[in-house]
């Protein structure tokens, strides 16, 4: 063992260099090398085999005319039918509005409780916030299962809409754009809540103070200095839930009805139903596109907050 | 006094909001009739018949045991990167790096899953290795992303230590590796395991991934609920929603009185400190 | 009040000794961050036993020269030699000196004497011995019956001595004490100054201690060092520094003082006399470093050394004497401090001690007084 390790001293692999090393080798295969081969398989063609796409690189050796010829086949016409068929290009931007939307629901219920638990006694806070997170420690799929039964036609708000006579027969919300939004907005709301409650307490409360003492009143106070200084919570909150809320499956799967348009559930579709993996590729990595620019702000609000030293 | 009357009030309506469908649930896991919109009677058969459905209950041991393998292993991948990324300043790679643990944390599951299917079968072309898909995929694929969460957590908890302490353990002639093993690991024990218990709900709570990596003879918990699921209303659902959220109610219970009473033990002994001073 | 003297007056004085070879060798090291240059072309050298202390205000580059010796950080360039070894390349685990940090860096989840027993474990030493050498420690701290404590059990001043006591368990030939005394309060601070220098006497150990506190660096060194900037403007005795600073900011970064400007207009030997108009006379300055006739200088006089008098005193040529109206006094019990304004504008600050009481004192607001002082009195500093 002690040699083992003199020779990678030796080497200068030891130390630092396996720490870095262990987690980077897996991500490297278990993350980025993924993506070239999505990539990669956007470009075959959808046949009937085991595996379901054709081999982009063939080695043609043909015996008689003594030539070796190495054939790579790229197949672009994923692409384009992603680009012609309208039915890609609502998905996707009904995708992205339906993530805006309920980026913007999260913040607009999201941020009142953030700050009403930062505002809060300071022993409170825990528990408080704890009550945000406890649903998230309880599986989402049975929670938006939840809302089916409080969505659906004779379900819990149909029920009291009839019995409260606002409404003379039984509505139907679920299977439905709204429904969609309402599910999501129930999933993601921790994600919101909680970067924005991270830099809500940080905030000096003495700031608020000093902005009465000079004539400032509270609402005023709040547009004008805790808005502004709270900026990085809501760009950190929305990004954590618009970046996977565009891609999301499960919650319009199961709520939304069939024009309930989204590309995750697109891209389920062409891998499961139609069994064509090269077009589920396309639709992957124009999604990936799509997102590239959102991820790269994340990550920078994400190293700059970790530099600062949280 | 008014600002505080609003603020109050959106707490609650958020709480509410969070809370009212939960409880619905749990209400009618206990109903007679198979509505679960209207209320019939109460009953616990839907409980019985949750116990009996094998089905289920085999899905839910392989879920278990994929979700604790892949967080114990999701924790030390995590800690490795969390470390590296807090501690050892810059280094070739870094920012690739960072951006590889960071990425999954908002990467769509759809992506994720199709990609590392992909992968897993390519391997196989190739290497011969994994044979088929099934549990070890899974955990593989779950070990993944939830690898990121552990490192953000291990990150922000190394961030706001005294990193004087370390230095302090080095300077009295302790090397790096003893200095993290003696001296950093059990300062952020908390954080690891904080770190594990979100790596195994994440895990057990996947079934976009799952679906796509899994294979023949391995089917897990959220893949058999989604599947219930899409045919509609089944009270036995009801049930284990139920029975999942007396579990983790009465675990953040323990927790929080576990740490109340750290906190009161910290407050006698600062007390002591003072009177001796 | 300033601090009473603590070290007798008749010591060895290494560096005055041309055949010491200094202990600690500091060769041009430049350390820089970026852009930014925190030290710059520094050189020290530093005897066995001394208690050295480096002097400055934030940002002068003290700590991370500190930190270099100890290991954490290494010279961008230039070289550091403790007992004669260049200590390039070698990491704080391996190198023969202790350090104390400012915030004591106590592990929390350990016992105080698991705390002062954890440089003895590293070295491998028997469990017998460490035992008693951490008895030991912990006696000469007087923290004997809290060794099963934990740090959070502890008030700041019994941490500070955990930490020191860890620190010097292994007895190294060289301590380095980051702000040592900045976090006790201030009857504790000087009795912990006089333990300190105890201990360091006692055990033979050189001290290298970094503080922005010049009442500490003037009553617990041997030899102070003050930077600015990144750079040493003097190294001295305390006396040295204080009666003879080399420039202005060592001057005015210690103590209080009164800075004259004006211009050489003769020298004989070691005399020098200026012409001030700040002043309003000439300055004779004795023991002072010639500087060329007509060249721009300050004279530097220290509150303490002008005399304060209501009747005109017998005229001295003109020189070393000035008038002006008293338009401040504080009263600090001992000595009063005098803001006295001369006719040009310029407030000159005198110190004089209350000889008399308060009641009867001679000079009161707005009176008219001489201030004069003595040719040996002030110093002359060409930057």
């Amino acid at each position: 063992m002690s040699a083992v390790v003199a020779i990678l001293s030796r080497v200068g692999l030891w130390g630092r260099g396996v720490v870095v090393a262990i987690p980077y080798l897996w991500l490297l295969l278990f993350f980025l090398v993924p993506f070239l081969i999505v990539f990669g398989i956007s470009f075959a063609e959808s046949i009937i085999a085991q595996p379901p796409y054709s081999s982009l690189v063939d080695w043609l050796r043909d015996e008689d005319a003594g030539t070796s010829k190495l054939q790579i086949l790229l197949n672009i016409s994923n692409y384009f039918r992603l680009g012609g068929d309208d039915l890609y290009i609502l998905a996707y931007l009904n995708s992205l509005k339906i993530a805006a939307v309920t980026t913007l629901f999260c913040l607009l219920i999201g941020y009142p409780m953030a700050y009403a638990i930062a505002k809060a006694d300071p022993a409170r806070r825990g528990p408080l916030m704890m009550l945000v997170i406890l649903p998230f420690w309880t599986s989402f799929l049975i929670r938006i299962y939840a809302w089916i039964g409080i969505l659906k036609g004779n379900g819990v708000i149909s029920n009291l809409l009839e019995w409260t006579g606002l409404t003379s027969g039984p509505v139907e919300i679920l299977y439905s754009d709204w429904a969609v939004y309402i599910g999501m907005t129930y999933c993601y709301l921790p994600f919101m809540v909680l970067p924005l409650y991270s830099t809500l307490e940080k905030m000096d409360p003495t700031l608020l103070e000093a902005a009465a003492d000079l004539g400032s009143r509270p609402f005023k106070a709040f547009l004008s200095i805790t808005l502004p200084l709270s900026l990085p919570g809501i760009i950190a909150g929305s990004l954590l839930v618009f970046i996977p809320a565009v891609g999301e499956f499960v919650t319009p799967e199961l709520l939304g009805g069939p024009d309930t348009l989204m590309i995750g559930r697109v891209l389920w579709n062409e891998f499961f139903a139609n069994r064509d993996w090269p077009v589920a590729s396309a639709v992957a990595i124009a999604l990936l596109l799509v997102l590239v620019v959102p991820i790269m702000i994340f990550q920078h609000v994400q190293g700059k907050q970790a530099e600062a030293g949280r | 006094m008014r600002k505080i009357g609003f603020l109050s009030w959106a707490l609650w309506f958020g709480y509410a909001f969070l809370y009212v469908p939960i409880a619905l649930l749990v209400v009618f896991s206990f109903n007679e009739s198979r509505l679960v919109t209207v209320w019939s009677g109460f009953s616990t058969k839907w409980y019985g018949e949750l116990i009996n459905n094998d089905a289920l209950l085999s899905a839910a041991g392989l879920s278990f045991q994929v979700a604790a393998v892949s967080a114990t292993l999701s924790v030390m991948l995590g800690t490795c990167a969390g470390l590296a990324l807090s501690r050892f300043g810059r280094f070739r790679g870094r920012t690739l790096f960072g951006g590889m643990i960071t990425a999954p944390l908002v990467m769509p599951e759809v992506i994720t899953g199709l990609s590392l299917l992909l992968l897993f079968v390519a391997l196989e072309q190739w290497v011969g290795w994994p044979d088929g898909r099934g549990v070890t995929t899974i955990t593989i694929a779950h070990t993944t992303f939830t690898m990121s969460y552990v490192a953000v957590v291990i990150q922000s908890r190394l961030a706001g230590m005294d990193g004087s302490l370390e230095e302090a353990a080095m300077d009295l002639g302790a090397r790096p590796a003893k200095v993290f093993f003696v001296i950093t690991l059990p300062l952020i024990a908390p954080a690891l395991v904080a770190g594990w218990l979100l790596a195994f709900t994440l895990s057990l709570d996947d079934v976009v991934v799952a679906s796509f990596v899994s294979g023949p003879g391995s089917t897990t918990l959220p893949m058999v609920i989604f599947s219930s699921v899409k045919f509609g209303i089944s009270p036995q659902i009801n049930a284990l929603a139920t029975l999942m959220v007396l579990v983790v109610a009465s675990g953040i219970f323990v927790a929080s009185l576990v740490m109340a009473r750290q906190e009161r033990q910290r407050k006698r002994d600062e007390q002591m400190a003072i009177q001796n001073g | 009040m300033a601090g009473q003297p603590i070290r007798k007056p008749t010591r060895l004085e290494p560096w005055q000794d041309a055949g010491q070879t200094p202990y600690v060798r500091i060769d041009k090291v430049t350390k820089t961050f970026g852009d930014f240059v925190a030290v710059d072309e520094v050189s020290l050298s530093i005897y066995r036993n001394e208690f050295f202390a480096l002097l400055g205000g934030s940002g002068s580059g003290k700590t991370t020269l500190l930190r270099m010796l100890a290991g954490f950080e290494q010279p961008t360039e230039g070289k550091i030699y403790i007992d004669g070894v260049d200590m390039a390349g070698i990491p704080p685990y391996e190198r023969p000196v202790n350090m104390m940090f400012q915030s004591y860096a106590l592990f929390p989840h350990m016992t105080v004497e698991q705390n002062v027993a954890f440089g003895l474990k590293q070295d491998n030493v028997p469990k017998a011995e460490i035992r008693d050498r951490v008895a030991e420690m912990l006696g000469m701290v007087q923290l004997s019956a809290f060794g099963k404590r934990r740090p959070h059990q502890l008030s700041g001043g019994q941490r500070q001595r955990v930490a020191l006591a860890r620190s010097l368990v292994k007895r190294p030939k060289l301590l380095l004490l980051d702000e040592p005394l900045g976090a006790l309060d201030k009857k504790l601070r000087e009795r912990t100054q006089f333990e300190l220098v105890n201990i360091q006497e006692k055990l033979g150990v050189t001290f290298i201690v970094v503080t922005h506190d010049q009442e500490e660096a003037m009553t617990m060194s041997s030899r102070i060092a003050v930077m600015n900037h990144g750079v040493i403007a003097q190294v001295g005795t305390p006396t040295e520094i204080y009666e003879y600073p080399h420039n202005r900011f060592v001057a005015e970064f210690i103590g209080s003082i009164n800075m004259f400007d004006g211009r050489v207009v003769e020298t004989d030997g070691d005399q020098v006399l200026v012409a001030s108009e700040e002043a309003g006379c000439d300055l004779l300055i004795a023991h002072a470093t010639p500087a060329p006739v007509g060249s721009p200088v300050s004279v530097a006089i220290r509150p303490e050394k002008i005399a304060l008098s209501k009747e005109p005193l017998p005229d001295g040529d003109g020189r070393n004497r000035t008038t002006g109206i008293v338009r401040e006094i504080a009263y600090l019990g001992d000595v009063s401090i005098y803001l006295v304004q001369l006719p040009n504008g310029k407030t000159v600050r005198v110190t004089a001690p209350n000889v008399t009481r308060r009641t009867e004192m001679p000079i009161t607001w707005e009176d008219e007084v001489t201030l004069s002082w003595r040719p040996f009195a002030g110093v002359v500093l060409t930057q």
